[in-house]
């Protein structure tokens, strides 16, 4: 079982390093997962983590198409805030597992 | 012959050496088709692999072109005819009905629609956005009469087999032919 460690607290991730449980994150788990990605998150950033979980609460498949249809951000702002495959590190940051889409 | 054959070595097989696994960094995917079904798979992958974090790029030849021309991108069809995976326990012949490849094509989308799949302009201009990069070929674009102002704003060039070429540079690049 992985884990992460924050404020001694531990908390379970799986073997690529999303969260077990998205009821354990917090905003500051958001920046410690953020830092293993070399991203500095600023408001922008949360606004998208809040809408991905919000929308992942509610049960819809998430993808790119959807983000970029969000209101939140473009496609091409979600490429550039979480660079190296944005809907991945975005979940992963977010707390939620990773997504299955293939578009 | 015997001292000759005694002198000969037998020849050991090297212990293979272990490679690292190298990853896929960048795709040059070469459409050269104008089938709905074949231009999709072009764009889910050039898409993905930018979903994946990896480079893409793509180039539009022959009747694939079809796919990155304004008047046709949203309206390529599928084959009825000619396609044996298509609906395979109708009658050939029915495929060459007036209005069948129409009405084929029709349902396809419609199907794609309840998936979420964009059309195809619009999964173009989602390529451009995740700084993906499309071409049209030269010599096909010629050969169609197609000028740079026929084709979809998001195309970035109409390009030589060279030019293609330099764009899969880099280690780690892998060519789809499709």
């Amino acid at each position: 079982m992985e884990t992460l460690v924050l404020n001694n607290q531990k908390i379970e991730v799986n073997a690529e390093g999303y969260l077990k449980n998205a009821s354990d994150w917090t905003p500051e788990l958001a920046h410690e997962i953020a830092q293993g990605a070399n991203i500095v998150l600023t408001d922008k950033h949360f606004e998208v983590l809040h809408w991905l979980r919000a929308k992942q609460a509610e049960g819809v498949a998430l993808s790119i198409r959807k983000v970029g249809n969000s209101g939140v951000v473009d496609i091409k702002q979600f490429y550039a805030l979480f660079p190296g495959g944005p809907l991945k590190i975005s979940s992963k940051i977010a707390g939620i597992p990773k997504p299955v889409s293939c578009i | 012959m015997n001292d000759i054959l005694e002198k000969v070595q037998p020849k050991v097989a090297e212990t293979p050496v272990k490679k690292e696994k190298a990853k896929v960094k960048k795709v040059l995917i070469i459409c050269s088709k104008g089938k709905i079904e074949d231009v999709y798979a072009a764009l889910v992958m050039a898409n993905g692999a930018l979903m994946e974090g990896m480079e893409a790029k793509m180039f539009f030849t022959f009747f694939g072109l079809e796919a990155i021309t304004r008047k046709h991108a949203d309206h390529l069809h599928t084959a009825t005819v000619g396609n044996p995976a298509f609906m395979p326990s109708m009658p050939t012949m029915m495929g060459g009905l007036p209005g069948f490849e129409a009405f084929a094509s029709y349902m396809m989308k419609k199907e794609m629609d309840k998936l979420d799949m964009p059309h195809v302009t619009e999964f173009i201009q989602m390529i451009d956005a995740g700084g993906g990069e499309i071409f049209a070929c030269k010599l096909a674009a010629d050969m169609f009469h197609l000028k740079k102002e026929d084709f979809l704003p998001e195309v970035k060039g109409i390009i030589t087999v060279g030019d293609m070429y330099a764009l899969a540079d880099g280690e780690g690049t892998q060519i789809i032919f499709i």
